[in-house]
């Protein structure tokens, strides 16, 4: 065997191992949720779909599933909205300070959910939103914001300031621009950011946890859960987490993918 | 005579403490192709976004039929652009971009279609009428920019640099089609270019800038006849420029005392020439006759074939004097291969008087 076959061999086995480094869990995670056995050990029990019966019958984790969803479809709309509006304020305006603007823009991220929910907790404590569905929307669009703001903004820097101003120059108002050139062009990125708020907001469990008082969100549910007890419906609930995580990931990818390939053979 | 269509009064504009466009004043009338030409950073760009009101004049207005357009917003004009870089919309068909302005207009859409189709008919691009903007050439994306703009109706037409960004051959070719599209459409197209070719091709009446001023307005005959000042002579290049002493002579006519020797031009209508002063003269190239002999008659220079550059269909010979002094001659690729010429070949360089003139002092 030659050296650059080997060398060859020896990556994919590499990247193979860490690959089933990271999926190793979710996968069995996922086998695991179908086991009949109580206990996640080999050999297998048996396929067995009971403990989705358990847990689509146990009324806390319905109740924390519909807040999750709640939560995540309306943080991904404020969210997107907000991140759009700061993208486009960068993209349209030169200003003092406009460096500082976009610090502050993508530094929730950046703090320490621990610290984030702390505040949060405290702030929304005397604002009376503590412990309620609001409060936690309002920690995930601080949190997720940053996200969409970055999606829009990439893909607005491929938009040639010449055309908002051609679309002026047609008899377009600056509203009519917004809607009929603006956010048609940005529309990949915008439905790239509503999913991956969506999913950073579903997935989220520091801030809800802080916040949330009674009405948790699925990922608070599963803490407690956990804490009481090692039940296989966890791993139910986490198959289903996932697959609503990576679908959402999945699509904003795609679209990212289709934007970013039009960019490329626009510039090739 | 009739009022002019559009004043430009004393327009100024400011960029911190860069003049981009310091005093500028013309009119343009209805039906005329004007060209806004000068090298890069003459104003010429910054002049024509004015007329559309992306750019705010510091000072000065801007009058369309008399009235005061300074305080209009870019979308209560009438005066769409062909963009340099077409700044087509990248997420609509060729279609959905010429019905674009009719939409804004809140035409039905019947009718913004049957538009759109007349125009894209007329452009040559019918056929693409479906086609994403992204799967264009650089030459039909001109013509979609040209349509879009066009379907408007408009009563003037604004043209950034609407060549450059075009093949050589595709550019003579759209260039003729402006051209016709001008004389046909009766309205005012204003044109903007750094190319004088271009300029002098296209349009009725040029408006040559530099550093923000005009240097001369004319039509393209006057301005290479009549060159208003040194800049415009080497802009729009093809002219020999001499500097030199002048004497004025017996029969009013003046001779140059300058690096190609003594030459003879008459004297200008407007300042006089003094004897002793220092004056310019030019002579435009391709009236420069290239002899084998000296006849005696008019200016004549001994001269030296120094290099021979063939540009298309014509050929720039360029010369030098015994004194040291430098020529050019243009001819045509047939007389050059009629006579040829060799480097370091002796001939004599052959003008009347009356083709060269002096620059205003």
């Amino acid at each position: 065997m030659s050296m650059a076959a080997l060398r060859r061999l020896l990556l994919l086995a590499y990247t193979g191992v860490v690959f089933a480094f990271i999926f190793a869990p979710i996968v069995s995670t996922i086998v695991f949720s179908f086991n009949a056995d109580r206990f996640p050990s080999l050999p297998w029990g048996g396929f067995s779909l009971q403990w989705y019966e358990a847990i689509f019958a146990d009324a806390t984790i319905q109740r924390g599933l519909i807040n999750s969803l709640i939560v995540a479809g309306v943080t991904c709309v404020i969210a997107t909205f907000l991140g759009f509006s700061a993208a486009y304020v960068d993209y349209r305006y030169r200003f003092l300070g406009k460096s500082v603007y976009l610090a502050l823009a993508a530094l929730p991220p950046t703090v320490p959910v621990v610290i984030l929910g702390v505040a949060l907790l405290t702030f929304e404590g005397r604002v009376g939103l503590s412990g309620t569905l609001p409060g936690i929307i309002v920690g995930h669009v601080v949190l997720s914001t940053p996200f969409a703001m970055a999606l829009v903004r990439m893909r607005l820097a491929d938009l040639d300031p010449d055309i908002e101003r051609a679309a002026w120059n047609l008899g377009a108002s600056p509203w009519a621009t917004m809607f009929g050139v603006i956010v048609p062009f940005c529309a990949p990125a915008i439905l790239a950011a509503i999913f991956l708020t969506a999913a950073v907001s579903f997935d989220e469990f520091m801030i809800a946890w802080f916040v949330s008082g009674v009405n948790e969100t699925l990922p608070v549910r599963v803490l407690a859960m956990l804490q009481g007890q090692v039940s296989p419906r966890i791993n139910a609930i986490g198959a289903i987490v996932f697959g609503v995580s990576i679908t959402l990931i999945v699509l904003a990818q795609m679209l990212l993918g289709r934007m970013s390939g039009r960019a490329a053979r626009k510039k090739g | 005579m009739a009022a002019p269509m559009i004043e430009i009064d004393r327009v100024a504009k400011q960029y911190g403490n860069h003049a981009a466009v310091a005093d500028v004043s013309f009119t343009i009338d209805k039906g005329e192709f004007i060209a806004l030409m000068g090298p890069s950073g003459c104003g010429k760009t910054t002049t024509l976004r004015m007329i559309a009101g992306l750019d705010q004049p510091t000072s000065g207005e801007i009058r369309l039929w008399g009235r005061r357009l300074n305080e209009d917003a870019p979308w209560e004009r009438d005066a769409p652009l062909v963009w340099q870089s077409y700044a087509l919309f990248p997420f609509l068909s060729v279609r959905k971009n010429v019905e674009f302005g009719l939409k804004q207009r809140r035409l039905p859409a019947t009718e913004r279609r049957k538009k759109a189709d007349e125009w894209m008919e007329r452009l040559g691009i019918a056929g693409l009428a479906e086609r994403g903007v992204d799967q264009l050439s650089g030459g039909q994306r001109q013509r979609v920019a040209l349509a879009r703009a066009l379907a408007l109706e408009p009563e003037m037409l604004l043209l950034d640099e609407p060549l450059s960004a075009l093949d050589p051959h595709l550019r003579v070719r759209m260039q003729s089609e402006l051209v016709r599209l001008h004389r046909e459409l009766g309205i005012t197209f204003i044109c903007v270019t750094h190319s004088h070719s271009e300029a002098f091709a296209m349009a009725d009446r040029v408006v040559i800038m530099n550093e923000g001023r005009i240097q001369q307005i004319g039509a393209p005959r006057e301005i290479h006849r009549r060159a208003a000042n040194r800049f415009v002579a080497e802009f729009v290049g093809g002219n020999n420029i001499f500097t030199g002493t002048a004497c004025v002579e017996a029969d009013g006519s003046i001779a140059l005392v300058g690096p190609v020797g003594t030459v003879h031009a008459p004297a200008p209508t407007e300042a006089g020439i003094v004897t002793g002063a220092a004056a310019t003269l030019v002579v435009p190239a391709d009236r420069i006759e290239l002899a084998a002999e000296s006849t005696g008659s008019g200016n004549e220079v001994a001269a030296r074939v120094v290099t021979v550059e063939f540009v298309g269909s014509t050929v720039t010979v360029f010369l030098e004097t015994e004194g040291g002094g430098e020529l050019r001659a243009q001819r045509s690729l047939h007389e050059m291969e009629n006579t040829p010429l060799a480097v370091g070949q002796p001939v004599v360089a052959r003008w009347s008087p009356s083709q060269g003139f002096f620059l205003p002092a």
